[in-house]
Protein backbone atom coordinates (compact mmCIF):
# COMPACT_ATOMS: atom_id res chain seq x y z
CA UNK A 1 0.00 0.00 0.00
CA UNK A 2 1.20 3.49 -0.82
CA UNK A 3 -0.05 6.40 1.26
CA UNK A 4 -0.20 9.67 -0.70
CA UNK A 5 -0.81 12.93 1.18
CA UNK A 6 -1.64 16.41 -0.08
CA UNK A 7 -1.29 19.57 2.00
CA UNK A 8 -2.44 23.18 2.04
CA UNK A 9 -3.37 24.79 -1.29
CA UNK A 10 -2.53 21.55 -3.14
CA UNK A 11 -5.10 19.70 -1.04
CA UNK A 12 -7.69 22.38 -1.71
CA UNK A 13 -7.01 22.48 -5.46
CA UNK A 14 -7.33 18.69 -5.73
CA UNK A 15 -10.17 18.34 -3.22
CA UNK A 16 -8.21 15.45 -1.70
CA UNK A 17 -6.20 15.15 1.52
CA UNK A 18 -5.03 11.56 1.24
CA UNK A 19 -5.13 8.48 -0.98
CA UNK A 20 -4.30 4.87 -0.18
CA UNK A 21 -3.09 3.12 -3.33
CA UNK A 22 -2.54 -0.59 -3.88
CA UNK A 23 1.08 -1.39 -4.54
CA UNK A 24 1.32 -2.30 -8.27
CA UNK A 25 2.82 -5.52 -9.57
CA UNK A 26 5.73 -3.64 -11.16
CA UNK A 27 8.44 -1.19 -10.13
CA UNK A 28 7.30 2.32 -9.45
CA UNK A 29 9.11 5.62 -9.01
CA UNK A 30 7.90 9.03 -7.89
CA UNK A 31 7.54 10.31 -11.46
CA UNK A 32 5.56 7.21 -12.37
CA UNK A 33 3.28 7.64 -9.37
CA UNK A 34 2.61 11.25 -10.32
CA UNK A 35 1.84 10.27 -13.92
CA UNK A 36 -0.53 7.54 -12.71
CA UNK A 37 -2.36 10.04 -10.51
CA UNK A 38 -2.71 12.51 -13.38
CA UNK A 39 -4.09 9.83 -15.71
CA UNK A 40 -6.38 8.12 -13.21
CA UNK A 41 -7.77 11.16 -11.41
CA UNK A 42 -8.22 13.37 -14.46
CA UNK A 43 -9.68 16.83 -14.06
CA UNK A 44 -7.10 19.38 -12.99
CA UNK A 45 -4.78 16.89 -11.26
CA UNK A 46 -2.13 17.28 -13.98
CA UNK A 47 -2.23 21.07 -13.88
CA UNK A 48 -1.92 21.02 -10.09
CA UNK A 49 0.73 18.31 -9.68
CA UNK A 50 2.92 19.69 -12.49
CA UNK A 51 3.16 23.17 -10.93
CA UNK A 52 6.80 24.35 -10.94
CA UNK A 53 7.04 24.97 -7.23
CA UNK A 54 5.57 21.64 -6.07
CA UNK A 55 7.52 19.93 -3.32
CA UNK A 56 7.52 16.13 -3.06
CA UNK A 57 8.53 14.13 -0.02
CA UNK A 58 8.97 10.37 0.34
CA UNK A 59 8.87 8.95 3.87
CA UNK A 60 9.04 12.50 5.19
CA UNK A 61 12.21 13.48 3.34
CA UNK A 62 12.11 15.98 0.47
CA UNK A 63 12.99 14.46 -2.91
CA UNK A 64 14.22 17.14 -5.34
CA UNK A 65 14.12 15.00 -8.49
CA UNK A 66 12.95 11.42 -8.68
CA UNK A 67 13.41 8.28 -6.65
CA UNK A 68 12.22 4.70 -6.66
CA UNK A 69 9.34 3.79 -4.36
CA UNK A 70 8.60 0.70 -2.28
CA UNK A 71 5.47 -0.89 -0.88
CA UNK A 72 4.62 0.89 2.37
CA UNK A 73 6.09 4.26 1.39
CA UNK A 74 4.43 7.56 2.32
CA UNK A 75 4.50 10.22 -0.41
CA UNK A 76 3.47 13.84 0.07
CA UNK A 77 2.86 16.68 -2.37
CA UNK A 78 2.85 20.23 -1.00
CA UNK A 79 3.53 23.87 -1.85
CA UNK A 80 6.52 25.88 -0.57
CA UNK A 81 6.38 26.09 3.22
CA UNK A 82 5.41 29.20 5.14
CA UNK A 83 5.86 28.46 8.83
CA UNK A 84 7.66 30.43 11.49
CA UNK B 1 32.00 17.94 15.56
CA UNK B 2 29.95 18.67 18.70
CA UNK B 3 28.04 15.93 20.52
CA UNK B 4 24.25 15.85 20.11
CA UNK B 5 22.42 18.17 22.48
CA UNK B 6 18.89 17.99 23.87
CA UNK B 7 16.61 19.60 21.27
CA UNK B 8 13.07 20.01 22.51
CA UNK B 9 10.41 20.34 19.80
CA UNK B 10 6.75 21.00 20.60
CA UNK B 11 4.04 21.45 17.99
CA UNK B 12 0.86 22.51 19.76
CA UNK B 13 -2.37 24.42 19.49
CA UNK B 14 -2.00 25.87 23.00
CA UNK B 15 -0.41 29.23 23.81
CA UNK B 16 3.01 29.18 25.42
CA UNK B 17 4.73 31.06 28.26
CA UNK B 18 8.11 32.39 27.15
CA UNK B 19 9.42 32.77 30.72
CA UNK B 20 8.61 29.14 31.51
CA UNK B 21 10.23 27.97 28.26
CA UNK B 22 13.41 29.88 29.03
CA UNK B 23 13.53 28.45 32.57
CA UNK B 24 13.23 24.92 31.15
CA UNK B 25 16.09 25.63 28.75
CA UNK B 26 18.28 26.61 31.71
CA UNK B 27 17.38 23.62 33.87
CA UNK B 28 20.42 21.91 32.49
CA UNK B 29 24.10 21.83 33.18
CA UNK B 30 24.77 25.14 34.88
CA UNK B 31 27.39 25.90 32.23
CA UNK B 32 24.92 28.11 30.35
CA UNK B 33 26.23 31.67 30.20
CA UNK B 34 23.91 32.79 27.43
CA UNK B 35 20.37 32.23 26.28
CA UNK B 36 19.04 33.83 23.09
CA UNK B 37 15.34 33.48 22.37
CA UNK B 38 13.06 34.61 19.54
CA UNK B 39 9.27 34.88 19.53
CA UNK B 40 7.28 35.30 16.32
CA UNK B 41 3.76 36.78 16.39
CA UNK B 42 0.73 37.00 14.13
CA UNK B 43 0.55 40.45 12.56
CA UNK B 44 -2.72 42.27 11.96
CA UNK B 45 -1.94 42.76 8.28
CA UNK B 46 0.28 41.22 5.62
CA UNK B 47 1.12 42.78 2.23
CA UNK B 48 -1.69 45.30 2.76
CA UNK B 49 -4.24 42.56 3.45
CA UNK B 50 -6.01 42.85 6.80
CA UNK B 51 -5.72 39.63 8.79
CA UNK B 52 -8.65 38.59 10.98
CA UNK B 53 -7.16 35.19 11.78
CA UNK B 54 -4.46 32.81 10.65
CA UNK B 55 -4.74 29.06 10.22
CA UNK B 56 -1.52 27.08 10.66
CA UNK B 57 -1.42 23.65 8.99
CA UNK B 58 1.44 21.14 9.36
CA UNK B 59 2.57 17.67 8.26
CA UNK B 60 2.32 15.53 11.42
CA UNK B 61 5.54 13.58 11.94
CA UNK B 62 7.61 15.34 9.32
CA UNK B 63 7.28 18.75 10.96
CA UNK B 64 8.67 17.57 14.28
CA UNK B 65 11.49 15.62 12.63
CA UNK B 66 12.40 18.54 10.38
CA UNK B 67 12.71 20.97 13.28
CA UNK B 68 14.66 18.48 15.41
CA UNK B 69 17.09 18.03 12.52
CA UNK B 70 17.50 21.80 12.14
CA UNK B 71 18.26 22.03 15.88
CA UNK B 72 20.89 19.30 15.67
CA UNK B 73 22.46 20.94 12.60
CA UNK B 74 22.76 24.14 14.63
CA UNK B 75 24.42 22.17 17.45
CA UNK B 76 26.92 20.68 14.96
CA UNK B 77 27.87 24.15 13.81
CA UNK B 78 27.97 26.02 17.14
CA UNK B 79 28.86 24.91 20.69
CA UNK B 80 25.29 24.85 22.03
CA UNK B 81 24.16 23.36 25.33
CA UNK B 82 20.46 23.17 24.55
CA UNK B 83 17.79 24.20 22.07
CA UNK B 84 14.03 24.39 22.34
CA UNK B 85 11.50 25.15 19.63
CA UNK B 86 7.74 25.57 20.07
CA UNK B 87 5.44 26.16 17.08
CA UNK B 88 1.71 26.53 17.27
CA UNK B 89 -0.82 25.13 14.83
CA UNK B 90 -4.53 25.68 14.36
CA UNK B 91 -6.39 28.97 14.38
CA UNK B 92 -4.54 32.05 15.68
CA UNK B 93 -5.44 35.74 16.01
CA UNK B 94 -3.39 38.93 15.45
CA UNK B 95 -1.09 39.46 18.40
CA UNK B 96 -0.88 35.74 19.20
CA UNK B 97 2.57 34.17 19.49
CA UNK B 98 3.22 31.59 16.75
CA UNK B 99 6.76 30.33 17.31
CA UNK B 100 9.48 30.35 19.98
CA UNK B 101 13.12 29.41 19.43
CA UNK B 102 15.51 29.38 22.40
CA UNK B 103 19.13 28.27 22.47
CA UNK B 104 21.66 28.12 25.28
CA UNK B 105 25.45 28.12 25.17
CA UNK B 106 28.39 29.06 27.34
CA UNK B 107 28.94 32.35 25.47
CA UNK B 108 26.73 34.68 23.51
CA UNK B 109 28.18 34.45 19.98
CA UNK B 110 26.99 30.89 19.44
CA UNK B 111 23.55 31.58 20.91
CA UNK B 112 22.91 34.66 18.73
CA UNK B 113 23.96 32.90 15.52
CA UNK B 114 22.25 29.59 16.24
CA UNK B 115 18.91 31.17 17.11
CA UNK B 116 18.89 33.09 13.84
CA UNK B 117 20.00 30.02 11.87
CA UNK B 118 17.23 27.86 13.35
CA UNK B 119 14.57 30.46 12.51
CA UNK B 120 15.89 30.97 8.97
CA UNK B 121 15.87 27.22 8.32
CA UNK B 122 12.51 26.66 10.04
CA UNK B 123 10.93 29.24 7.75
CA UNK B 124 12.20 27.55 4.61
CA UNK B 125 12.20 23.83 5.48
CA UNK B 126 9.70 22.98 8.23
CA UNK B 127 6.42 21.83 6.68
CA UNK B 128 3.91 24.39 7.91
CA UNK B 129 1.51 26.44 5.81
CA UNK B 130 -0.35 29.62 6.77
CA UNK B 131 -3.76 30.62 5.50
CA UNK B 132 -4.97 34.13 6.24
CA UNK B 133 -8.66 34.83 6.81
CA UNK B 134 -9.52 38.44 6.13
CA UNK B 135 -12.30 40.76 5.02
CA UNK B 136 -11.91 39.65 1.39
CA UNK B 137 -11.84 35.95 2.18
CA UNK B 138 -9.07 33.36 2.45
CA UNK B 139 -5.51 33.69 1.16
CA UNK B 140 -2.69 31.14 1.36
CA UNK B 141 0.50 32.96 2.35
CA UNK B 142 3.18 32.61 -0.32
CA UNK B 143 6.77 31.65 0.44
CA UNK B 144 9.12 34.63 0.13
CA UNK B 145 12.38 34.79 -1.81
CA UNK B 146 13.69 36.88 1.07
CA UNK B 147 13.43 33.89 3.41
CA UNK B 148 15.13 31.59 0.88
CA UNK B 149 18.02 34.04 0.54
CA UNK B 150 18.39 34.32 4.31
CA UNK B 151 18.62 30.54 4.62
CA UNK B 152 21.01 30.27 1.66
CA UNK B 153 23.53 32.67 3.19
CA UNK B 154 24.17 30.20 6.04
CA UNK B 155 25.22 27.69 3.37
CA UNK B 156 27.65 30.14 1.78
CA UNK B 157 29.21 31.41 4.97
CA UNK B 158 30.22 28.45 7.07
CA UNK B 159 32.13 30.48 9.62
CA UNK B 160 30.22 30.56 12.91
Amino acid sequence: MLKVLFFASVREQLGCAALDLEWPDHELDLAGLQENLCCEQGGQWRAVLEQDNMIRAVNQAVVPDNCSLQDGDEVAFYPPVTGG
Amino acid sequence: MAAPIPVSVNIQTLDFDVAALQRLLLAGSGYEGAVVAFTGYVRCSNEERQVHSLELEHYPGMTEASIARIGQQAAERWPLLGASIVHRIGKLSPGDPIVWVGVSSAHREAAFSACEYIMDYLKTRAPFWKKELGPKGEHWVAARDHDSRRAARWDEDSTP
